[in-house]
């Protein structure tokens, strides 16, 4: 436990000669480089660790298992310790991570929150998803014996009579007490922005310290939509979690059951090739699941769009982007039956073959990009639209590196990391993929070119991936009967928000732990840092260019 | 100039609905519909796969599906086809929350009459002209976006004067959506204590009827309907533009036979 944050850091630590060293692999072609890309080719992938996460699970004698995990080029890292509660059988301690890798400050709130525990030198311990009064019971998700006894046997997933008995069940009690304005001066004040908001919006509060126009200070609270979903995992079968998974971050559907079903799929005993994340997994189904998951992404880039279309006044634009948008949902129903996709993606493949043809679905497509480019086009050349982005929002690249900002808004910062290139999985290890760009003018406008870029290659995808479905056999096999052994396993995914992670804990073919991390979470926390001159107008373009989904945050 | 003509282009694509049947409006899976002829046959089996807890039997053993539960897995159909089927109607929302267990009995139907004749006096200066506001009591984030959907050119609910408002003291109508999270429980409250009279509650999906498969959790109330008094429940994960369109519209008094629950 002593060493757990020295190691942990020394993982993330920069390579001495990380100026300029940055992933330009196989992947990147010499030609099509955006125009701001100044950085040397040839260094090979970044030699320093990114922090991606700290997932704790509780164990039965008090103590709770903490796991950092530190994403590479290629491979996962985790770190994992054990931190023993205190003599007085109270939450145990330890040395905080925070001061040494900044990335951790919001996921060790959310440990305090939920386990207790204390990170000893954590600069502001604040609730952040679930604020309790003192003394009161922590969920302490993870626990075990609790709700996994008495349940029948387990066999492909599908038996289980009645519902899990996940406990506590008892409603929280959540403590609202206003924090502490964190500026002083003549004439700031503290606007509670949330959560309940103008407009159609998930719930969510900024507090925003100001002294009129400009936001000097922005705190986000989190915590109004905290459903307890990561304790309503234990003791399902995996077959029952997918569908808590689905609902995790409901936008996101197919990229949570990817991950979900992946991690589940990585603890088969029967993996063929090398033990590789969804290669017991027929190749149909690893294609049907990428058709999925990338109309999904354009869905999201072009929910994103509309909402800056819409805080830019462009009518039309709003209007024919929607238009879009529901082409792309109803395309997506015709294929399976359910407009966000879910029900497609189980562990051990998908459900069944897609219910149009081929050619019927690649049609569709080709409409739909065509009306999208065209629009696009236009919107981009429009300056009462393009200005209002530019040099809005700017996440600095010192801050998205040192942080690890995920997703279009890391890619927008200089960062190139997606996992589809960084950790492939599924069928992105043998498809042939699209051009992948980053860009590094770190604003709003920069976060729109990387997902109208985005937008063009998971066309190019679902392209490849229906063409490549057509040829094969509609019988299948589209799933493999999947008998999870007991262990952690990690399955990750490039959700359109940038990279999702699931933790699973198995154990006796049910689900011990489940903590998803959505990319939602990560980049939220970084969202005030992209608040540099900005000025009140500013603040629906720069959440919209974040592209965040509070259900990801909040689980 | 280029966005006039950009938005000329295409025509009109609103929907029709409700004047006219819409032809996409059924062309997904709605809902889980009970084979006709299956009275006296316990549903047993296809209830043990349910997650939610969705399938019943009814005291004479005859299967039924509560909607308010149902999430729409569709593993009742694939165990018990016999029973069970899909079904694409999209007409679903109800003033009774009994009224959502299907096949329907002639007190849920007695009960739905009472129900729609106190709300049609309600509501009756809503009836050409409705405000909402909606609230989200810990959704997935999927409501929304078919909420949203209907501000765009398809639905376009601002010709039948439907329009969303900023503030709820501005509103007709409450929307909510998801488990209700504890710690919306007080925003979701005075949103609806700030709402004048006369005022009316839909619940949208399945989550803010029953919890879903969210509930029961530490942090979330079995749906909304602990925390603000429903009158109209639409269930669906999540129910499509078309059903949430559906259930405001039956909240005003706007469609002539709202309980047509098939």
């Amino acid at each position: 436990v002593s060493q757990f944050a020295d190691i942990v850091a020394a993982r993330t630590q920069p390579a001495s000669n990380r100026t300029g060293s940055h992933r330009t692999g196989s992947h990147r072609t010499d030609g099509e480089r955006t125009e701001r890309d100044r950085r040397p080719e040839g260094n090979g992938p970044r030699q320093e660790g990114r922090f991606a996460g700290l997932f704790g699970s509780a164990l039965a004698d008090g103590s709770v298992n903490l796991r950092a995990a530190v994403a590479r080029y290629g491979e996962l890292d985790v770190v994992s310790c054990v931190v023993p509660p205190a003599p007085d059988g109270r939450p145990g301690t330890y040395k905080a991570l925070t001061p040494s890798v900044p990335a951790a400050a919001w996921y060790e709130r959310e440990i305090v929150d939920l386990f207790g525990l204390v990170p000893k030198g954590h600069p502001r311990i604040d609730p952040l998803v679930l604020p309790l009064r003192p003394g009161e019971t922590r969920p302490r998700p993870g626990l075990v014996g609790r709700g996994l006894v008495g349940r029948g046997p387990v066999g492909r997933g599908l038996v289980g009579r009645g519902r899990p008995n996940v406990a506590p069940t008892t409603p929280i009690v959540v403590d609202e007490t206003p924090l502490p304005a964190h500026l002083a001066g003549e004439g700031v004040f503290t606007l509670p922005y949330g959560p309940v908001r103008s407009g159609v919006f998930e719930s969510v509060q900024f507090l925003v310290e100001t002294p009129g126009e400009d936001i000097p200070h922005l705190r986000t609270r989190v915590y109004h939509k905290h459903r307890g979903i990561e304790t309503r995992f234990e003791g399902m079968s995996p077959a029952d979690g997918v569908l808590v998974a689905e609902r995790t971050e409901g936008v996101a559907s197919v990229a949570h059951a990817m991950a979900f079903s992946q991690a589940i799929e990585s603890l088969s005993p029967t993996p063929v090739g090398a033990g590789e994340v969804g290669d017991s997994v027929p190749r149909p189904a690893m294609l049907l699941r990428v058709v999925h998951a990338e109309l999904e992404r354009v869905a999201n880039h072009l929910d994103s769009t509309i909402r800056h279309t819409e805080a830019a006044g462009q009518a039309v634009a709003y209007s024919r982007l929607t238009w879009h948008k529901e082409r792309i949902m109803r395309l997506r129903a015709e294929l399976c039956g359910h407009r966000f996709g879910r029900g497609v993606v189980v562990p051990g493949g998908v459900t069944g073959p897609p219910a149009v043809a081929p050619s019927h679905a690649l049609n569709q497509l080709a409409r739909i990009e065509a009306s999208v480019r065209a629009d696009l086009h236009l919107l981009m050349a429009t300056s009462s639209f393009v200005d209002r982005l530019r040099r809005t929002g700017v996440l600095s690249p010192e801050v998205a590196r040192s942080r690890g900002a995920l997703g279009p808004v890391g890619r927008a910062s200089g960062l190139d990391e997606d996992v589809r290139f960084y950790r492939p999985y599924g069928a992105y290890r043998f498809i042939e993929m699209p051009e992948h760009r980053y860009r590094d003018s770190a604003d709003a406008l920069g976060r729109q070119l990387v997902r109208n870029e985005e937008m063009w290659g998971a066309f190019e995808l679902c392209r490849l991936s229906i063409k490549q479905l057509g040829q094969r056999p509609p019988e299948g096999p589209w799933a493999v009967p999947i008998v999870p052994a007991d262990g952690t396993a990690w399955g990750w995914v490039e959700a359109p928000q940038g990279e999702l992670l699931y933790m699973v804990d198995v154990e006796g073919g049910r689900l011990r732990r489940v903590k998803p991390r959505s990319a939602s979470f990560h980049n939220l926390s970084l969202f005030p840092d992209a608040f540099t001159g900005d000025i009140f107008t500013d603040f629906a373009f720069i959440e919209a260019s974040f592209g965040v989904s509070v259900a990801g945050v909040a689980n | 100039m280029p966005w006039v003509t950009r938005g000329l282009r295409n025509g009109v694509l609103t929907s029709r609905y409700p004047a006219r049947p819409d032809a996409y409006s059924d062309n997904w899976r709605g809902s889980i519909v009970v084979k006709q002829g299956t009275s006296g046959v316990p549903a047993a089996d296809g209830a043990g796969t349910c997650p939610t807890g969705a399938v019943q039997t009814r005291a004479g053993g005859s299967p039924a599906v509560d909607r308010g539960k149902c999430i729409l897995c569709g593993r009742c159909v694939a165990e018990r086809p016999d029973l069970f089927s899909f079904s694409s109607s999209f007409e679903l929302a109800s003033l009774a929350r009994p009224a959502l267990v299907v096949p329907s009995t002639e007190e849920t139907d007695a009960a739905v009459a009472t129900l729609r004749a106190s709300l049609s006096r309600r509501v009756a200066a809503l009836r050409r002209s409705v405000h909402v506001r909606h609230v989200d009591a810990g959704s997935d984030g999927s409501e929304e976006w078919e909420i949203a959907a209907l501000l765009g050119p398809i639905y376009d609910i601002h010709r039948l004067g439907i329009f969303f408002t900023a503030s709820p003291r501005h509103a007709d109508l409450l929307l909510v959506t998801g488990a209700g999270s504890s710690g919306m429980a007080g925003p979701l409250r005075s949103s609806y204590d700030a709402m004048p009279d006369p005022r009316v509650v839909v619940a949208v999906g399945t989550d803010a009827i029953s919890g879903g498969i969210i509930s029961p959790s530490y942090a979330t109330a079995a749906g909304v309907g602990a925390v603000v008094p429903v009158d109209v429940w639409v269930p669906g994960s999540p129910p499509s533009p078309f059903s949430i369109l559906h259930g405001i519209l039956i909240a005003i008094g706007h469609l002539p036979d709202p309980d047509a629950v098939t």
